[in-house]
């Protein structure tokens, strides 16, 4: 279970600091959670305080009742975490490599990481591509790997930030349904609507505050009906 | 650029475990640096190239791993040429173009997960000081990686530059080169920590 517990996000900025996310309080207890809303809205610092990658100003989050700020290590072992660019997610040369630096924690010898990392990939239909550069890789290709990359330890949450933005309608539509299929808890940041609504819970968010919160049909019914006359947003991310 | 890349084969270079290698490259690149004069530097890049053949990279490759320093090596070359004269310049070039092509010959026979398990196991004995291996193996493998990744956003800025008619303006091909070259490092950076790798 995700808990929320009046969290929010200051930065500071030249003319004093600026709210990035007012206090929050959720407890995101369903399999597939959509976070909605316009660009700079905050919903991908809400998704990034799940593991640690920004730091609440005020209040907790809890990833099954261990504190994010200080229990952070434990808690990116159960939480995984995608970004809009695989790109920048790819650290290693190839594939098969990228996947078995995730397992370097968990697999001592490196056949046997590599044994383990082949796997992952065939799970992904990615073997054939297990010793292609990463940059050789199609955009789809890239972003497949790099779930795979997150996924082959097993984490029992993923956050998945924008996964489909970069993606042509087949290669979304192919990350979409993987993504909703699989048995983690997702936290899903996407400005698909019809992704969204497939998922059990939306929470919609503008202007750095929880606008919406209910079944996902609801509230991207909600969203699609009040988003021409939202304000734009700033830079919230 | 061929350097930090890895092309799998069965040679003999390929067969050598990567902690010889390693090894080996690090003493040419002293030898290369401590020995001085042109003659040695004309040595040793004939030394890189050949033992580049020998990797199995073939005669494209070989230029392929050149041409992705040419450039810098020839502003070396001009500079230390005006400078110092000629002999210092063809020994700074040549001595550039060798440590170069020894790397690129680590790096193309050796897969980095493997080069990762041999610093990891060499740097263990720092543990006593505080000093995680992992941390270090994963910093010299974010080395290799960046090196291809940092020349390909060099050209995609380069061919925005000249997308805007901008491409013989060296602020307009430089400046966002610098500011996505450190953006990825970030965005790398927060991969990592994602990824609960470093911790």
């Amino acid at each position: 279970m995700i808990e929320f517990d009046r969290a929010g996000v200051r930065v500071p900025v030249a003319s004093g600091d600026l709210q990035i996310l007012a206090p929050t309080s959720l407890s995101l207890t369903e399999q597939r959670v959509a976070l909605i809303g316009p660009n700079g809205a905050g919903k991908s610092t809400l998704a990034r305080l799940v593991n640690g990658l920004a730091t609440p100003s005020s209040g907790q989050v809890r990833v099954d009742g261990l504190d994010v700020a200080t229990r952070g290590r434990e808690v990116r072992r159960r939480v995984g975490f995608t970004f809009t660019d695989p790109a920048a997610q790819l650290v290693m040369p190839t594939a098969a490599e990228d996947v078995a630096l995730s397992l370097r924690r968990t697999h001592r010898h490196r056949a046997e990481r590599r044994a383990a990392a082949l796997d992952v990939l065939a799970d992904f239909g990615l073997e054939e591509l297990a010793d292609r550069s990463v940059q050789t890789l199609s955009g789809g290709q890239r972003q497949l790997l790099a779930l795979a990359g997150v996924l082959a330890t097993a984490p029992s949450v993923l956050v998945a930030d924008e996964p489909t933005t970069l993606l042509d309608l087949a290669n979304a539509r192919m990350i979409g349904d993987l993504l909703l299929g699989l048995p983690q808890q997702l936290v899903l940041v996407t400005h698909d609507l019809d992704l969204a609504a497939r998922c059990d819970r939306a929470v919609l968010v503008t202007d750095g505050r929880v606008a919406a919160d209910g079944p996902a049909a609801e509230v991207v019914a909600h969203y699609r009906a009040t988003a021409g006359t939202a304000r734009p947003a700033g830079d919230r991310g | 650029m061929l350097l930090g890349h890895h092309i799998p084969g069965t040679t003999r270079l390929h067969r050598l475990p990567a902690g010889t290698k390693l090894g080996a490259m690090l003493l040419i690149g002293l030898i290369v640096v401590v020995v001085r004069g042109p003659v040695s530097a004309l040595v040793a890049v004939a030394m890189g190239l050949a033992l580049l053949l020998w990797a199995g990279a073939g005669l494209r490759l070989t230029l392929r791993a050149i041409r992705g320093v040419l450039v810098v090596a020839l502003c070396l070359g001009g500079w230390l040429a005006w400078q110092q004269g000629w002999a210092s310049a063809v020994e700074g070039v040549g001595d550039l173009l060798a440590l170069v092509l020894v790397a690129t010959v680590l790096t193309l026979t050796t897969p980095v997960d493997e080069l990762l398990d041999t610093i990891a196991h060499r740097v263990r004995f720092l543990r006593p000081l505080g000093v995680d291996p992992e941390r270090v193996a994963l910093a010299f493998g974010l080395m290799i990686r960046a090196i291809p990744a940092t020349v390909e956003l060099a050209e995609e800025t380069q061919r925005a530059a000249r997308a805007r008619g901008l491409e013989r303006s060296l602020p307009a091909r430089l400046v966002p080169l610098v500011i996505r070259v450190v953006a990825r490092a970030q965005h790398t950076g927060d991969a990592l920590h994602a990824r609960g790798l470093g911790d």
